[in-house]
This record gives C-alpha cells, sequence and structure tokens, in this order.
C-alpha cells in the first residue's frame, strides 16, 4: 500500500486514473474533462496520466464533458469526470442523459456554491440539485473516504444489476484542498479489485439499434421502473463490493449510513461529509460528559434507504440535520428526505439546521449550540437558518 | 422502496439468448436507412442517407444524431430505422458523444466511421460551440449537416440558416437577417475537409462521401436538404428545388481543403432563381426582395471565384 500526504484533489485524480488504467485489458478508458474551481486539480491530473489505453479529451465545455463521457461509455469503455457548482447545472443535461442511458459513469462533484452571486465555497445544493437524475450519489467524509468510495462506485455502478452512473461528492477546499495522509491504491490491487468494464447495450454492428430515442408512455414507464429496480439493488451489490473491498485492501470503507453511539441515544444529529467529522468530535465529548446523543452519518443518497435510515436512529426521540444546502421554498434537502423515511416515526421530533451555507465555517461550538438546542426544544419548527459565518 | 401495484418489469434476465432472440425478432442489418422510417415524402434526408450509404462503399458507420427530425427517423422503441449502431443525442451534444464513440474505436483498433448527422438547428444554433470544438480538436469525425433551414421537428420555426425575408412559424413577416455562412466558419478551423453537396448531383455527392471517407480528422459536409412540410414545396419537386439552386448560383458546390485551398465544382448555369422560389410557398412574401437575393448571389460567387482563384486546390486534394 502507498501512503502518501496527497491533496483530496490528487487523490481522487489518482484514484480515477488507476481505475480507468486497470481497464486496459478491455476496452480501455475515456472521458472529457474542463476545468472549474475547485475540482481544477483532478483534471490536470488526468490530463497528465499516462494511459496504457485510455484518453482524457480536454472539450469546451462541461456539457461536451459529459457528453464525450457518454459517448465513450456506449463504445464500451470506463468513462469518469469531475466537475463543481456551476459546471455542474450547466452540464445538467447531459447528466439526467447518463443516469437515463444506464451508462456506469463515475463523477467527482467537488462541491461548491451555485452562483451568482460567485462564491466558490463549500455547498451541497449543487450535487444534491442533481438527486434525480437517475445517479448513485455518495458523500464523503475524509481523503481516505474519497479514495475507496471511487473505488466502491465504479463497482457498482458497473455490476450488471445496477447499471447507473455514480456521483462521488467531496467538500471543495476542506477536503479537496487540504492534505492528509492516504493509502493511495496501487495499480495491481485495482486490477483486481475492478472487473473489466462491459456495456451489456454497447454499440453494436451485429445487433444494430437506437440508444436513446423515441418511446412512448408504457415503454417510458417501465424505463423508469427498471431504474427503480436497478436502485433497489444497489445494497446488495454494495455489500459484496465493500466485502471484496476487505478481502483485497485490508480495510472496509463506510457503507450507506453509520449509526454511531446510537444504540441507547436519545438524542442523534444527521450529518454528511467533513461537517459529519466536526459532529463526531461533538459526540464523542458529550458522551465522555455523560450525555446519550448519537450520530448518523449519511454516505449514500442516492439510493436514499429510508428503512434504514429508521433503523440507524434507534430509538432516539429527538434528530436534528445538519443541512449544507438549501432548497428555496422547501429548506434542507437531506430533511425532507429524512421527514419521508420517518413518517413512521411521530414520536420522533425532528428539526432541520441549515447550517454552513456557502461555506460557512461549522465549528465544534456551533454544532454544541445545535445539540442545546434540539434537546431543550418543546417541538419542531420550520428550518433553523444557524448563522455561522464570522 | 417502492410498493408494486401490478407486475415488475424483469430487467433481471440479460443473457445471451434472450437478447439475441429479441433483436432478432426486429433487426435487419440493410442499410443505414431502411424502410419504415418516418420521413416525410420528399423529405431530403431520404435520399441522403441512401446516398451516404453507397458512398461509404460497404463501410458500417456508427450514427451519431441529435434531437432533430433524423433521430425521429429512427421510430418509436423497440424498432429503428437506422440498420447501423445509432445515438440519440441531447440537442447540443452530437459532435462531443461521437468524440468519445470515435476516441474508444480508435483505441481498439477499429476504422468504422463514426457519422454525425444533424439538422441545421444542431449546427448553425445550439450546437456550434460543441461543433467548433470538435473541430479545432480535429477529432476524427464526419459531421454533415442536413441543411433544412428551418427546426423541421418542433413544427418549423426559423433557425440561424433560414435565408432572408422566408416566412416561418417564428418569422411570420419574413425572416429579417441573412443566413448564416456555416462553410466559411468551418473553413476558418482549417480542418482538412469542408464540403457542400448536393442531392442532384450523385456522382458529385459520392465522391465527396468518399473524399471524406479517405480523408483523416474532422470532415464537414452540408447538404441542401429539401423539406416539403417546412418549404410548402411539392415532394416530387425536391431534387428538381436543389438543381435549381445549384443552378442559380443560390448553393455552391464547392470543397475547402485544410480550410485554405479552394474548389469550385460546379458553376452557375443561367437556370432563372424564380425556377428555385416558385416552388415553395415559405418565399411567397412581402419582405421577398429578388433583386436583393440576386445582388447577395453575385457578392457571393465573387468571393468564392476570389478565394479559388487566390488559394486554389491542389491536384492531389
Ligand atoms: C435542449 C433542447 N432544446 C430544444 C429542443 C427541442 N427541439 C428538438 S428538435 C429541434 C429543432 C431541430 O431543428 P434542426 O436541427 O434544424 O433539425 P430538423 O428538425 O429541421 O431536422 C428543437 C428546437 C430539444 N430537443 N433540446
Ligand atoms: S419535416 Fe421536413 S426535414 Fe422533417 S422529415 Fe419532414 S420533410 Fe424531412
Ligand atoms: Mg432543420
Amino acid at each position: 500500500m502507498a501512503r502518501a500526504l496527497v491533496t483530496g484533489n490528487n487523490a481522487a485524480g489518482h484514484t480515477l486514473a488507476v481505475a480507468g488504467e486497470a481497464n486496459r485489458v478491455a476496452r480501455g478508458c475515456c472521458g472529457g474533462a474542463y476545468p472549474i474551481t475547485p475540482q481544477t486539480e483532478i483534471i490536470e491530473f488526468l490530463r497528465g496520466f499516462k494511459f496504457t489505453k485510455g484518453e482524457i479529451v480536454p472539450v469546451e465545455s462541461e456539457h461536451s464533458a459529459m457528453a464525450v463521457c457518454i459517448g465513450a461509455s456506449l463504445a464500451g469503455a470506463r468513462s469518469f469526470t469531475a466537475s463543481s457548482a456551476n459546471g455542474l447545472t450547466y452540464m445538467t443535461e447531459n447528466v439526467f442523459a447518463a443516469g437515463f442511458y444506464r451508462l456506469p459513469i463515475v463523477m467527482i462533484a467537488v462541491n461548491r456554491t451555485v452562483g451568482p452571486p460567485w462564491n466558490i465555497w463549500v455547498d451541497q445544493g449543487d450535487s444534491l440539485a442533481l438527486r434525480d437524475a437517475a445517479w448513485m450519489q455518495f458523500y464523503c467524509e475524509s481523503h481516505q473516504d474519497l479514495v475507496d468510495t471511487i473505488l466502491v462506485a465504479f463497482r457498482v455502478a458497473e455490476d450488471r444489476r445496477v447499471l447507473l452512473p455514480a456521483l462521488v461528492a467531496e467538500d471543495g477546499f476542506i477536503l479537496s484542498h487540504t492534505t492528509m495522509v492516504v493509502d493511495l491504491p496501487e495499480q495491481n490491487l485495482v486490477d483486481r479489485y475492478l472487473p473489466p468494464c462491459r456495456v451489456p447495450h454497447q454499440l453494436s454492428f451485429k445487433h444494430p439499434g437506437t440508444v436513446g430515442g423515441l418511446t412512448w408512455p408504457r415503454e417510458t414507464e417501465h424505463h423508469r421502473r427498471e431504474i427503480q429496480e436497478a436502485m433497489e439493488a444497489v445494497p446488495a451489490v454494495m455489500r459484496e463490493a465493500l466485502d471484496e473491498f476487505e478481502k483485497i485492501f485490508g480495510r472496509r470503507p463506510h457503507g450507506a449510513f453509520t449509526a454511531e453511539q446510537t444504540e441507547d441515544a436519545e438524542v442523534v444529529l444527521v450529518a454528511c461529509n467533513t461537517m459529519a467529522r466536526t459532529v463526531r468530535r461533538v459526540v464523542e465529548a458529550r458522551r465522555a460528559k455523560g450525555e446519550k446523543v448519537g450520530l448518523v452519518k449519511v454516505k449514500m443518497f442516492r439510493p436514499f434507504l429510508r428503512e434504514e435510515f429508521a433503523k440507524a436512529i434507534g430509538s432516539a426521540k429527538r434528530v436534528g440535520v445538519l443541512d449544507r444546502n438549501h432548497s428555496p421554498g422547501s429548506g434542507g434537502i437531506f430533511w425532507t428526505e429524512i421527514a419521508t423515511s420517518l413518517r413512521q416515526r411521530p414520536d420522533v421530533l425532528l428539526q432541520d439546521y441549515l447550517v454552513g451555507l456557502g461555506g460557512g465555517d461549522v465549528l465544534p461550538r456551533h454544532v454544541e449550540e445545535i445539540l442545546d438546542d434540539l434537546k431543550a426544544r418543546k417541538q419542531s419548527e420550520e428550518p433553523i437558518w444557524k448563522e455561522v459565518a464570522a | 422502496m417502492s410498493a408494486r401495484t401490478d407486475t415488475p418489469t424483469n430487467n433481471s434476465d440479460f443473457s445471451a439468448a434472450k437478447c439475441e432472440a429479441l433483436t432478432n425478432q426486429y433487426v435487419r442489418s440493410d442499410g443505414i436507412l431502411r424502410p419504415g422510417n418516418t420521413n416525410c415524402a420528399g423529405c431530403g434526408m431520404s435520399l441522403g442517407l441512401q446516398w451516404l450509404d453507397q458512398g461509404l462503399e460497404g463501410e458500417k458507420p456508427t450514427m451519431v444524431i441529435p434531437a432533430c427530425c433524423g433521430i425521429v427517423t429512427a421510430g418509436g422503441f423497440p424498432t429503428s430505422a437506422y440498420g447501423v449502431p445509432t445515438v440519440a443525442t441531447t440537442f447540443a451534444s452530437s459532435p462531443a458523444v461521437a468524440t468519445g464513440i470515435a476516441k474508444v474505436r480508435e483505441l481498439n483498433g477499429e476504422a468504422n466511421p463514426t457519422v454525425c448527422w444533424t439538422g441545421d438547428g444542431g449546427t448553425y444554433d445550439i450546437g456550434m460551440a460543441t461543433l467548433s470544438a470538435a473541430a479545432e480538436r480535429n477529432e476524427n469525425l464526419i459531421y454533415i449537416c442536413y441543411d433544412n433551414e428551418i427546426y423541421g421537428n418542433t413544427g418549423g420555426q426559423r433557425s440561424s440558416a433560414t435565408p432572408l425575408g422566408v416566412k416561418t412559424t417564428t418569422t411570420v413577416q419574413g425572416k429579417a437577417e441573412r443566413k448564416k455562412d456555416v462553410m466559411a466558419i468551418m473553413a476558418a478551423h482549417r480542418i482538412p475537409y469542408c464540403a457542400t453537396l448536393s442531392l442532384a448531383h450523385r456522382e458529385d455527392f459520392l465522391r465527396k462521401i468518399k473524399k471524406a471517407r479517405q480523408t483523416r480528422g474532422f470532415r464537414f459536409l452540408l447538404i441542401l436538404s429539401p423539406c416539403p412540410t417546412g418549404w410548402k414545396s411539392e415532394p416530387t419537386d425536391s431534387v428538381e428545388l436543389v438543381r435549381a439552386a445549384v443552378g442559380c448560383g443560390l448553393f455552391p458546390l464547392y470543397e475547402v481543403f485544410d480550410g485554405v485551398r479552394y474548389r469550385i465544382n460546379a458553376r452557375p448555369d443561367g437556370t432563372p432563381l424564380d425556377r428555385y422560389l416558385a416552388g415553395q410557398k415559405r418565399y411567397k412574401s412581402e419582405s421577398i426582395d429578388v433583386g436583393l437575393i440576386h445582388s447577395q448571389i453575385r457578392e457571393q460567387w465573387a468571393c468564392l471565384e476570389a478565394l479559388e482563384r487566390s488559394f486554389p486546390a491542389r491536384k492531389e486534394d
């Protein structure tokens, strides 16, 4: 195992590259690339990598970056790209196309605030806006989590029972531009972990047909239901992918949710990405003082495993959601998802906190304040704007 | 996760035998365009696609087609009027999707050409940035625009290929602006090969497809493609309308090599402009100024002749 001191973006670039390289035994790898802060170093890394059988195309826009991925994947190659914020919103039409074509493309989303007003700091609103595009979505809390999740994402995406693209999110700057010691996956191990990519509906001269053409309501409904079924196949496929990962790499990445100290917890906080690490620290400190608090970290947002989430909170009666995103006219996007998961639990007081939007630095003391508010409140109310900016 | 109200769809059986049986039920590999397509009678695409097939001399292309009449041509799932692998892309994306396909074909040593087949909307308008970028990167693609000078698929709105004065559903008084000169734009990319193709000049058409096939890099071909539905013309007149457009000088047949060397393939033969205009009700508009069209044709030819004189094609082009 190669231990290295790397930034989140370099770790992501390296992992995409070795995953692409692993497919040299099949139809190779290809993707489109277009820069945007804070994603840029990833595509620079990919352009600099010497693939045995692969090419990264420096296109003129994110819309075309995803289009190149679509063409490459339809031609049977392993495909990937990365973007952020307005790059993701500009790309959106083809993000949906990739999902609806059922292509196992992997994209890193380096979370950044969607402008205007222009702001390069972290906010999960960009990738969450793509939640209905038939992509799996994974949110990573650390450099190692990012590396491991990318590999798991390829494996699950390319599995015949799934065949859906996967978005892997990391926090802009907090993760993308900070440096940590990481076990960077070596080529020979990745070669073992990722089977050759096979796209069953690859363009074929033997069986010519039109991919993505016209359908009637009946076929379209079936198409959507098959996607739902593919989403439902994800948990089992992911379990296998994690088992296999543990065998080959000797460590087990997190699953859809991690329930920490929730067994006897009365109060549970829900968070994702690097914010989950801050919450973890606060939860541990409070536990040391004897308070029955816990954390549920959300790693997989699509598919969202509602029943599993309801189990993860245990018997907690108070649940607070930290949303670093905002759906105008509604509230936190994680919160609405969690509310539907807890619809059989009218006994739970569920409160949403909009926190760290536009990159505000969420410190332990902010989490403490949220915990205190949650413990003291008589009833829940509309999402609370929890300001953190100094 | 989701509750069922009726029989679930079955996507679990991907067995090769089942796929084979299913596809054999529908697929006949007999050319790029097969019977049963949805083109209107007299549509320029019908002839264009068949001649493309003949010009490729048996080489099977991958067709990459954005939103336009040309993808509706395929018909409804699971049938496909295209007898070669075909992708329906988003409107602006065909050259970028084709880039991905062509790169992977190349990585795998597959020589089959990748062909973008697009309307003028996908070329002159929404896809212009994507097209320009693929041309600038000199991707190994054959890009063909069948130019019906209108958004046919959405019912006949203006595009930047619609000629001055022409009536469309969004230029009811006649279009106020001139047609964009897309050949000049593409030549400015200094791509290896640009050419205009006529559906009334079969030999010239086939020769240009062959030339495109034998050239590496980005190749741009422009076909003037009659659309009886949008042009309000008789389906039986389509080929004669193109012959008139070439004959009167409105649609010059020429090639540009590396963006700098010009060859004119046919000169105006004295066909009156009216033979072209009279057969199309889209030209029946107060705002049509025949004198102005004449002077624009003269200006266009002066330009082309000067270019050919100063920068002639080489013999081997
Ligand atoms: C992003 C997007 N905007 C609009 C449309 C609607 N649309 C589909 S085809 C089309 C016009 C196509 O015109 P053209 O490219 O000239 O092809 P034609 O239909 O004339 O063959 C439009 C506007 C679309 N499919 N996608
Ligand atoms: S509307 Fe015009 S371009 Fe479209 S199929 Fe009909 S004739 Fe052809
Ligand atoms: Mg058109």
